[in-house]
């Protein structure tokens, strides 16, 4: 089976153009409505969260349902720093605007590192098994996870942080979202990328040709799980409170879903698909007794009917089970 | 001493249950390769098939009590085969994931339709069966607590008679071991796989019973955390072999419940994952099961 990327000529200016964008709108964002700002802040984090995921399930084949517990990591990393660092460092009258950005900046690339190390925690161990198993691994360390924050009295235990200050902003979250899929575009583009997709397809044949398929694994988590941090980042300093429990497996699967439900290994689908997915309860929202029940009809209809994904028309290009 | 036999019944009556659950997934697994998620939902839904049966018949009689468990364990095996016909054998063939994401699907379904159905708040099981205390040596055991360990070991007898000594269950060991050499004897694959589906969501329901018996407290949620423990359980003995199921949720049951009794309690829960990725590293054919070589 080949598969056939085609590759978009120049893709640092179309990075260049997207921040471009982000700044702009951030400017006008005072005369926006705050409910369709809130709308495309979760859409952000949740492209961040699945682009991210895309790269360890859709590009490399392996089959992760931790990722909200990297994205634990990375929200209450960064929400200890900018809570307790913050006053310290910008003083009492809590700093001028510049100065908390960049406080905010260097917490959420903080969060990242700390929760791809724990990428490359899980990772390094877990990766030798396959498919089904390495989902369950996955599962159990990111419960795992979520119990010992659960049991952190420091990190405030079951009932999680409060009053984290709320620095995201639309320019944030949109500028990261680009960055994201820059950055894992780029990778699966590259020579070296090839590796990533050379696993996914068949890795007893990767293997043969003297590709290292362990190393290619680890590089994705540790990549997936470091933009899964910045988005927890983003997340907490968005809702301003974060709980262990906001983090369980479901969370997880939620993001699987968009991956899965975008088509594997396809950029633009699963952009689609978080943007789609995200917009999905609030269409509900005035049914919203029966919101959960038809969404996971609306899954299970898409599974047997469009297997391949929603926004995958090649149907040739997905790996056999 | 006393203490430490008190806690080891607790174990066994709460690993009877995971195993109850766990036979069902490993079967699952045994003839379609796949972790059937909505497994823990079928035990949530064997709860509250108890719950309003249980309004039906005389309460504390032994006989209100079998008819309890033997109706919901039926109503189980039709739902189960329900969910196989009408999610799962559209798939046959598909690849794992999108199985796998179906059955997510089919679980949030039905955990979500119980919400909608029973309100999400938590009710309280009925005492189905004569509820008595039992003293011995300054060890306790509730009637509930027994029988879950009698109703569990029969019914693991029962299943193993089912499997090894009767034609289905030669059928269904025939299907596990391989699909199309199963199907060129002259076996109907299908009918199989819904005895299956069938005869595990019976076990399933069967815990379910027996859980809301000892923890009295149901709601549409309740399945989430066994099922998930259970499936550990069935990995631990090793996926596919039954008396593994049964070996690993004993196992993790009693585990479970003396990490519980001890400082460590607010970690039980993660227990049962660090078990699983433990046995996973050292051991991927879990306790009982073999390991394969993949072959190109």
């Amino acid at each position: 089976m080949t598969v056939k990327l085609k590759a978009i000529p120049r893709p640092h200016l179309l990075l260049l153009a997207a921040l471009a964008g982000a700044f702009v709108l951030s400017i006008f964002s005072d005369s926006l409505d705050p409910y369709y700002l809130d709308v495309l802040t979760g859409i952000g984090i949740n492209v961040i969260l699945a682009v991210s995921l895309n790269l360890i399930t859709g590009y490399t084949g392996q089959f992760s349902l931790g990722h909200a517990g990297f994205m634990s990591v990375g929200a209450y990393l960064s929400a200890a720093v900018t809570m307790n660092l913050g006053p310290r460092l910008l003083g009492d009258s809590g700093g001028t605007a510049l100065q908390q950005n960049a406080l905010f900046f260097a917490a959420l690339v903080g969060g990242g590192i700390a929760a791809a190390l724990a990428g490359l925690l899980v990772g390094a161990p877990s990766l030798r098994l396959k498919g089904d198993y390495l989902a369950l691994v996955t599962l159990g360390f990111g419960e795992i996870i979520r119990v010992t924050f659960q049991n952190v009295d420091a990190l405030g235990g079951a009932l999680g942080l409060n009053g984290i200050p709320p620095y995201t902003t639309i320019f944030w979250v949109l500028a990261f979202a680009a960055v994201t899929v820059f950055v894992v575009y780029c990778l699966v583009h590259s020579t070296y990328g090839k590796g990533f997709l050379a696993t996914r397809d068949d890795e007893i044949a990767a293997e043969a040709v003297g590709l290292d398929t362990t190393h290619y694994k680890i590089v994705a988590f540790v990549v997936g799980a470091f933009f899964a941090g910045i988005a927890g980042g983003l997340y907490g300093h968005f809702k301003l409170t974060i709980t262990p429990a906001g983090f369980d497996f479901t969370k997880s699967i939620e993001i699987v879903v968009m991956v899965i439900l975008g088509g594997m290994g396809n950029t633009m689908g699963v952009i689609l698909a978080a943007v789609l997915l995200t917009l999905l309860p609030e269409v509900l929202r005035p049914v919203a007794q029966y919101r959960m029940v038809i969404y996971s009809l609306i899954l299970i209809v898409l599974m047997i009917s469009r297997p391949q994904g929603l926004f995958n028309f090649k149907w040739g290009r997905m790996r056999k089970g | 001493m006393s203490e430490f036999i008190q806690q080891l019944l607790n174990g066994l009556s709460l690993g009877a249950i995971y195993a109850l659950i766990a036979l069902g997934y490993t079967m699952v697994y045994g003839v379609l390769r796949f972790i059937n998620f909505a497994h823990s939902d079928v035990f949530m839904a064997g709860a509250f098939m108890g719950y309003y049966l249980a309004k039906l018949v005389p309460s504390d009689t032994m006989l209100g009590g079998l008819a309890v468990l033997g109706g919901s364990m039926i109503g189980c095996a039709i739902l189960g085969m329900a969910i196989e016909r009408f999610a799962y054998r559209p798939l046959r063939g598909a690849p794992t994931l999108n199985v796998l994401i179906t059955a997510i699907g089919v679980s949030l379904l039905l955990e979500y339709t119980g919400q909608v159905f029973f309100g999400a708040a938590p009710r309280t099981f009925p005492p189905v069966f004569p509820e008595r205390i039992f003293t011995v040596h300054g060890i306790v055991i509730s009637s509930s607590a027994l029988a879950v360990i009698v109703v569990a070991g029969f019914l693991m007898v029962a299943l193993e008679i089912i499997v090894h000594r009767t034609k289905i269950g030669t059928a269904m060991r025939a299907l596990s071991l391989n699909p199309q050499a199963a199907q060129l004897v002259g076996i109907n694959n299908n009918i199989v796989i819904s005895f299956t589906f069938g005869l595990g969501s019976a076990l399933a329901a069967a815990g379910g019973i027996l859980y809301a018996l000892n923890y009295p407290s149901i709601d549409p949620l309740m399945g989430v955390m066994p099922g998930l423990k259970a499936f550990v359980a069935a990995v631990l003995g090793g996926i596919g072999s039954i008396p593994g199921a049964a070996l690993g949720g004993l196992v993790l049951g009693t585990v479970e419940t003396f990490v519980g009794g001890s400082e460590w309690s607010t970690y039980k829960d993660a227990i049962a994952f660090a078990v699983l990725i433990l046995i996973l590293l050292f051991r991927p054919g879990g306790l009982l099961g073999r390991s394969t070589i993949e072959k190109v």
